[in-house]
């Protein structure tokens, strides 16, 4: 049974490709990643997803409902936690589920039953009647959580759902969103630039990569295509040995940075002495040497040839967060 | 129906929690009551009016408070905007026109309780109203200023990105619309131009409908004012619903 199927998805702003011909189905009942750098195109395509932009061209469905053809029963059917807070302050976490469930057309003898069940949920019940204003950023987006939930849509879209939580209350959200999809079966569309955060909620995800779709599959699959172990050298003659590690035959694949060369093998153990005694040889100083399975982090460098969290992005990251701050 | 009342519910509870707003906007129509109403009482004589200066200018003063008002909450959508509520608005299963109708009534409903708080003060400072018919039409009049210039608000808030452009347009079409619509002279005497914009201004036919409501007279007939002001506020709430319709976040 299929959830989601994107065809061909196109957007552009005024020149630039935002989203660039996806395609991509996405299974009922799946916890789904899209995984990419800023301004990669995760919120542009969510954002067609759930009706709130039109694309340049393609088209995709929702629970069955073409997107542009069944806008209203798309709405009906799915929900949605927005990557930047949509609550409001002035009114309490109750008067915001409300407000909502009047909004779904929600019955008002099951609407007050459903909102007490979910903040339950969210454990923010004792908070009910308290403004939102006085929230931490954790409960904003629990409550936004169980907002989004109220009228029982089959997707959930989640854009960055942690960005800017202490690991405490982001794995306590890990928590509720594999209870959600578990327990309620609920087909969870999430965007994510934490790699650790993909590898433990979704079960498939696609790397996206300047609007485009660089791969698409489960996180064991995607790690097996790296192979082996990787091994990460920091040095500051990254192109003397670069060109000195890719000549030796055991290596799969080597990939200088820009203070790092990593390399993907079998049985690094066995082949760290080696480069240290060849880079020794050369003259070579090396700064720092590590061994790991691969991550997440690692396939994403293998196929983008770049690391997630380059300066920019954390730049723009600290922005969002004290913009958020600034509100709360 | 129930989108357009829980969109209104929202707005409302919003109002009676912001004290200090509801507090805050009396202070400049207060202010222009007592100065002008006091300051020029004795020397203005108008013809015809026996409620002195002050009894002239309370349903200007009252149109001002409800314009004011009214204005500053449809443009209030910006916060929405700026906030992100909006964006859970839109995405609601629910049309853009029964999210701008909720709004409109939301702000309407606001300014003119801004508009009876003036009106109650007045009693206070010497107005008689002359009938409790006369304060029906006052009120249908105070409740068209305030859908109309809601709506007015909602349009301007559709096309501005953040709150900069406010002083702008209170400056160069808020002030204006007040200044020239006979809140605080008599038409009759003008000189021809100025009577020829202050016919213009819609808000003079809502100034006259409640002076009418309130004293018993006035100088356009409240039946005409009541026609014009109707047909500035349907074509306001189609304007601001088209261009609501066309809002991104
Ligand atoms: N309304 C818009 N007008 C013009 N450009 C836009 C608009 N929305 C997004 N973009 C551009 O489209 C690109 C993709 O943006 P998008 O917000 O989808 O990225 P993202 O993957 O969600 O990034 P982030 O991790 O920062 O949230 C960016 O280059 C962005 O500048
Ligand atoms: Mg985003």
């Amino acid at each position: 049974m299929i959830a989601i199927q994107v065809e061909n998805l196109t957007k552009r702003f005024n020149g630039l490709t935002a989203v660039d011909n996806i395609s991509f189905s996405i299974n009922r009942g799946e916890v789904f990643g899209l995984l990419g750098p800023n301004g990669a195109g995760k919120t542009t395509t969510i954002a067609m997803l759930s009706t709130m932009l039109k694309p340049t061209s393609g088209s995709a469905s929702v629970n069955n409902f073409d997107m542009l053809k069944n806008e209203g029963d798309v709405r009906k059917s799915i929900g949605i936690v927005f990557q930047d807070q949509s609550l409001d302050e002035e009114l309490t976490a109750y008067e915001n589920m409300d407000f909502h469930g009047r909004l779904y057309r929600i019955p008002k003898k099951i609407r007050q039953k459903k909102i007490t069940e979910l903040l339950e949920l969210v454990e923010l019940e004792k908070k009910k009647n308290n403004l939102v204003k006085t929230f931490s950023g954790g409960m904003r987006r629990r409550l936004e959580i169980a907002r989004g939930l109220l009228h029982e849509p089959k997707v959930l879209f989640l854009d960055e759902p942690t960005l800017g939580l202490d690991p405490q209350t982001r794995n306590h959200l890990w928590e509720y969103i594999e209870k959600l999809n578990k327990e309620k079966g609920i087909t969870i569309v999430l965007t994510t630039h934490y790699m650790e955060e993909a590898d433990r909620l979704c079960d498939r995800m696609a790397i996206l990569d300047q609007g485009m779709i660089i791969v698409l599959d489960t996180s064991e699959k995607l790690k097996e295509e790296i192979g082996g172990d990787v091994i990460t050298i920091k040095s500051l003659e990254i192109d003397h040995l670069y060109s000195k590690i890719n000549a030796l035959s055991w290596v799969k694949h080597a990939e200088p940075h820009d203070d790092s060369v990593t390399i993907s093998l079998q049985n690094a153990e066995k082949h760290v002495a080696e480069i240290v005694n060849l880079a020794s040889v050369n003259g070579i100083v090396i700064d720092s040497i590590s061994i790991h399975k691969p991550t997440l982090e690692d396939v994403f460098l293998h196929f983008t040839g770049r690391t997630i969290r380059e300066e920019k992005s954390s730049t723009k990251d600290q922005m969002r967060m004290m913009h958020r701050m600034k509100r709360g | 129906m129930d989108i357009v009342y829980a969109i209104w519910l929202r707005y409302v509870k919003r109002y009676l929690r912001s004290k200090s707003r509801i507090v805050g906007s009396l202070g400049m129509p207060l202010f222009f009551l007592l100065v002008l109403g006091f300051g020029l009482n004795s020397v203005v004589n108008l013809p015809g009016m026996g409620q002195g200066y002050i009894g002239f200018i309370i349903p200007g003063i009252i149109s001002m408070s409800v314009l004011f008002t009214s204005v500053f909450s449809g443009i209030q959508i910006i916060w929405d905007k700026q906030f992100g509520f909006l964006k859970e608005t839109l995405v609601a299963p629910v049309s853009r026109l029964e999210i701008m109708l909720g709004q409109t009534f939301g702000g309407a409903t606001t300014s003119v309780i801004q508009g009876l708080i003036i009106l109650v003060l007045s009693l206070f400072i010497g107005l008689n109203i002359a009938s409790i018919a006369g304060f029906l039409v006052a009120f249908v009049f105070m409740l068209l200023i305030g859908i109309s210039f809601t709506a007015f608000g909602i349009a301007i808030a559709s096309k501005m990105e953040d709150m900069h452009g406010f002083q702008l347009i209170m400056n160069f079409v808020i002030f204006p619309i007040f200044g020239l619509s006979g809140a605080l002279f008599p038409i009759d005497g003008l000189p021809s131009w100025m009577k020829a914009l202050t016919l213009l201004d819609p808000l003079t036919y809502g100034v006259e409908g409640i002076r009418y409501g309130l004293l018993g007279t006035s100088q356009i007939n409240p039946f005409f004012s009541f026609v014009v002001l109707t047909g500035f506020t349907v074509c306001m709430v189609v304007f601001g619903a088209y261009l609501f319709r066309k809002i991104n976040v």
